[in-house]
Order: C-alpha cells, then structure tokens, then sequence
C-alpha cells in the first residue's frame, strides 16, 4: 500500500490583471451577457446627459434667486432653499419650530447616552425608560401643555409629521403584531379565530380604505361632540393596519423554528411564557429581520397617502409649496429633493437591518 | 416480567421511579405503543432498542410529555402524569432529556444554554448557576467554549454540551433518544465515554440507543422493543447470548453484523 504525505497549502494564484478579470467574469462572461451589457451601456448614455444637465449642469444654485431670475433649462434649487422650513415642519408656528428640533434632539441624545452604558441589564431598564417617558415628552413638546402654548394637529406636517406617523405606526404595531402572531398559532381556538379574522380582513383591505374608514366612516359613529383628532384617527388607523402585516412576518419566523426548540425549552420545564420569551421570539425575532424592516420601508411609503385625508406629509407639502404664486412650475425640484430625502432615510433603514442581522448572527464565520 | 428480574439482579430493588401501567398511544389511527407495563427502579440504566418506528422514541418522550397518550398511567418519583399544566412542568424539572439532534438554544451561548433552566425553573441565582455549569462543562472537558455559541462546535461538542445541560438542573432521572444517531462516527465515543460516566454515579438513566456497546457496558437491564409493544427484556448478558424471542435474534443479527 502507498503512502501519501500530506500536501502543504499555497495561496490562490493571482489573476493577470484585477480589472479586466471582473470585467470579463461579471460584464461579458457571454454573448447574451455582452449584448445586455451594451444594451445598458446605450440606456445610460441616453439617459444620464439629461438627468446631469438639468439638476447639475443648467440648474441655478444661486439659492437667493427667485422663480423668474432662476431661468427655465434647468433646476431651480432656490425653490428648496426658500421652502425648506415647509418641507421639514409643515405649517408649525414659525417662533415655535424649536419645539420640534428640541424633540428630534432630544432622541440624538437620547441614543448617545444609551451608548454609554456597556452592562446589559442597565441597557435594558434605560431602553424600557426611554420608550415609556419619551413619547410623553415629545407629544407635550409637539402638541403644547404645561405653560407651551397649543398647536393643533392639522399645523403639524412635512418630514416632521411623516416621521411621527411612521415612528408611532412602527413602534406601536410592533407589540401588537408579536400578540397577534402569538394569537395565531394559539392553541385557544377564540383567540386564534379573532387573530385570523383581524389580520387577513386588514390584509385584504388597502391602507387606503382603512384611512378614509378612520378619517370619514368612524367619526359618523361617535355624537358630535366626541370628535377626536384627525391625526390620532390615521395613526390608529396605520398602527392597525401595519400590526396585521408584522403579525404575519413574524408568524413566518415562527414556524421557521425547529420544532426541537420547542421540545428542548418544554423539556427544561420553561413555562409558555418563558418559552416563547426566551427561547422562541429571539429566534423568530431574527429570522423576521429582513421581512420586518421591508415592512417598515412599506409603511414609511405608505404615510404619503396621509394627504387624501387631509394631513400634509412631506409630500404633500411640495405640491401646497409649488402652488403659491412665486414658485408656480416648480414642482419637480420639490419632488425630486423628496425623493432624495425619503431614499436616504429608507437606505439608511435598510443598511441598519443588514448590521443588525450581523450582530445577531450567532452562525459559525 | 420486571419484578423478577430486577430480583435477579439483586441491586435497586427499593423503589420504583417510574412506573408505566397499560400506556396505549395512538397517531390518528396509527397504533404507536401498546399496553406498555414498565417499572424503573431509582438508579437503574435502561437500554432501549428496536427497529426504527417501534415506539422506543415515543415512550421515552410520554415519560416527560412530549407526547400525550390516550389511555395508561405514568408515575413518575410519585407525581401522576396528567393534562395539569403544573404537574407536567414539576415533573419535567427532575426530568432531564438528551435529545437526536442536539436541540441546543443557538442564540444563547454555551454557558447560558446550561443556566437557562437553573435560573427560570429553579430559580437559582445567576451566580450558582454559572458556577456549576463551569463545573459541568469541566466534567464533558468543554469548559473553554463556554462563551461561544453552538454553531461553532463541533456534532459531539454540542451533544456534550446537550448533556451538561440537561445535568445542570440535578435531575433525578435523564431520558437519552438515541444521543449518538446524528453524530459522525469519529464522535460517537466521545459522547457514549460522558454516558458512561454518568451511569457510574447512580443517576437513573433510560437510553434509546443501538450502541450495544454501551448496553454491554453499563445496562441493567436491557429493553427490546417492535411494533409498539415491549417484545423482551432481560439484562445484557442474557440478552445478547441468549435472546428468547426470534424477533430479537433477527434484529441483533442485523445490527451485530454490521
């Protein structure tokens, strides 16, 4: 019989040029790849010299300028320049909008502070502090009360109001759609046919409709002098809506745990609520990651169609700017700014998950 | 059958920890375990083997209620097994399982796989908890991964760690489901070396296993098991030379010629 010795290992041999190597691997690793690849080659080339020269290129980015001096081949930034307290506050008192800043301040430090604190159980107390104490304070901060003066919901708008909704829908719908997810898979058979019935009825209906419900239908209901907020109404509104949407990611995380979890935590004598707290729920927790932030990003979307029930989110407030005599036609740099802004909120959210996922990761690397 | 032999082998004959009387079991129609009569003696080891889809995995899994049965009683250290939500959970607190596929926490790490169930069900302090899960990892010789998490060892790391585990709660009784099925064959004796261990400190211990080895080694009494009914059992020695029933010499035929 032979004998081998064991063979020493080298590293990879190196590819002639790095470029050129990617080049052919990932742009024409074939002729149909090739051909896409022109075919791209040509929509960008036809498609980019416009998109340059108008924002860029024939665009005025004298920001004193106004509607007339600004010119017609290109962007007029001076419309966002001029707007711009709009586009983030909405119609807030103008001597008040330290109110607001105060708010989104306060959460910066708020996180800076929780960075601060390393032993994990504090981490834990500060967070459930914070959750519980500052919506108290930004709605006092926001809404008046105790010596600030009043301001009514429907001044409320812009990137502000798009955020508060957006926050409140996911912070709130969150809990709610762990309960309704647990619900499901309840072995009560009420609380699981309540569960079903809640979230595939709010499932095959559009937000659209649960909206004009909340603002239209429901006030119908109450005597004339119950009337309550607008704005509460379409949070209400969104918050049950996106709870029937969590429920169900969550629910996928769930079944796709091995059913020896729940053996193994039942094996250890864990009760129900200690399984489903220590054992299950993290783990379908981080499975739902990706699915739970996709939600989130549908929602923050979603808030735009705040503005066919009369609240104006950011949106909408481009459309109340460009509308004002002095900046007619400008709508499109007013879009194209809000989209800008919404997509580098979103990306952040979405780059967010994609690290949260690699902490969680508990996988061999 | 078990009263005599348990004479025979003239050790642990005080007490009964479990006893199984007329256990029947159904899955929808199919028939899983039939009529099982079973009495364990505190500090007996018990070998359960038999061809897959016997029963053995199901009656070891009544014993702690994994699996509900329709008709029998089983008694365990004097607590009746019933639907009583806080009966079940006392039960499965001196009651320890060692599971096929391991089934350790893989979001906790190694160490807060073990204090997991000292600290939640038996409430211990996170202190004393740790303390004898270093010991317990020190006696299955893992006590160096003790921060890291389970994907990062290897088959029979983790089922060591699933032993220290199931240790760690001073259980009066361990239930092994075949603790070795899932391993690479280079692993296997590092778990059946643990096992072995155990068995000489008297714990009471019921494995489903086809290590015969093991059987030869440490059992009192060995099970045989097909169809859903006990078909012998005697204790190793005369249960490998001298099987009674065909079924049995059929079945070590197999899994002895290997």
């Amino acid at each position: 019989m032979a004998i081998y010795p064991l063979k020493e290992t080298r590293t990879p041999p190196k590819s002639q040029t790095k470029a050129i190597a990617w080049l052919k691997d990932n742009l024409f690793s074939s002729i149909s790849n090739a051909a896409l690849t022109f075919v791209a080659l040509y929509v960008i080339y036809l498609l980019l010299p416009p998109i340059l020269n108008w924002t860029i290129f024939d665009a005025n980015f004298d920001l004193t300028a106004d509607n007339q001096s600004c010119g017609r081949e290109g962007a007029c930034w001076s419309f966002i320049n001029a707007n711009l307290k709009m586009f983030i506050y909405g119609f807030y008192p103008k001597e008040e909008l330290w109110r607001v800043n105060t708010m989104f301040g306060l959460i910066a430090v708020l996180v800076m502070f929780g960075s601060l604190i390393k032993k994990t159980q504090y981490r834990v107390h500060y967070i459930i502090g914070s959750f519980l104490i500052y919506p108290v304070v930004a709605f006092v901060l926001l809404y008046g009360g105790l010596g600030l003066e009043i301001v009514e919901t429907d001044k409320w708008g812009g990137l502000t109001l798009t955020v508060i909704v957006a926050a409140i829908g996911i912070i709130a719908s969150f809990p709610l759609g762990i309960l309704f997810a647990l619900g499901r898979q309840s072995e009560m058979r009420v609380v699981r046919f309540i569960s079903v019935i809640y979230i595939e009825f709010v499932r095959g209906v559009p937000l659209i409709t649960i909206l004009f419900m909340a603002s239209v239908v429901l006030p119908l209901f109450f005597s004339a002098g119950m009337d309550f907020d607008k704005l509460l109404r379409a949070l209400i509104g969104i918050t049950l809506f996106q709870t029937a949407y969590i429920a169900e990611v969550i629910r996928g995380g769930f079944q796709a745990i091995p059913k020896g979890q729940y053996e193994a935590a039942d094996a250890a004598g864990l009760s129900f609520m200690q399984k489903t707290i220590l054992i299950i729920l993290p783990q379908a927790l981080k499975i739902s990651i990706p699915n739970i932030v996709g939600s989130f990003i549908a929602l923050f979307k979603d808030t735009t169609l705040l503005l066919i029930i009369g609240l104006f989110d950011m949106l909408a407030i481009v459309g109340a700017a460009s509308s004002n005599s002095s900046w007619l036609g400008r709508e499109t740099e007013g879009y194209v700014f809000v989209a800008m802004v919404i997509w580098v909120i979103l990306y952040s959210m979405s780059r967010y998950s994609k690290r949260l996922e690699v902490r969680f990761s508990t996988e061999h690397r | 059958m078990s009263e005599l032999i348990n004479k025979e082998i003239g050790k642990k004959d005080c007490c009964n920890i479990i006893e199984i009387k007329g256990l029947n079991k159904w899955y929808g129609d199919f028939h899983a375990l039939k009529n099982i009569d079973l009495n364990v003696k505190e500090g007996e080891i018990i070998v359960i083997c038999g061809p897959s889809g016997s029963g053995k995995s199901t009656l070891i899994r009544c014993v702690n209620f994994l699996e509900k049965f329709q008709e029998g009683s089983i008694t365990v250290d004097g607590t009746k097994l019933t639907d009583d939500v806080k009966k079940i959970r006392q039960i499965r607190s001196e009651v320890s399982m060692v599971f096929q596929h391991f089934n350790l926490f893989p979001h906790l790490s190694i160490i807060n796989n073990l204090t997991l169930a000292p600290i939640w069900v038996h409430n211990e302090t996170r202190q004393e908890a740790r303390e004898k899960a270093l010991k317990l990892l020190d006696r299955v010789g893992i006590k160096d991964q003790a921060e890291k998490y389970p994907n990062q060892l290897s088959g029979g790391q983790q089922q060591r760690v699933a032993i220290a585990r199931a240790l760690c709660t001073s259980p009066k009784i361990m239930l092994f489901d075949e603790p070795t099925s899932a391993l690479d064959p280079e692993m296997i004796s590092e778990v059946l070396d643990v096992m072995v261990e155990l068995a000489k400190e008297g714990i009471t211990m019921i494995c489903v296993t086809h290590e015969m080895g093991f059987a030869k080694k440490v059992a009192d009494r060995v099970i045989f098991m097909d169809a859903g009914q006990v078909i012998e059992q005697n204790t190793p020695d005369k249960f490998f030379e001298s099987p009674e029933s065909d079924r049995l010499q059929t079945f070590l035929d197999q899994i002895l010629t290997q």
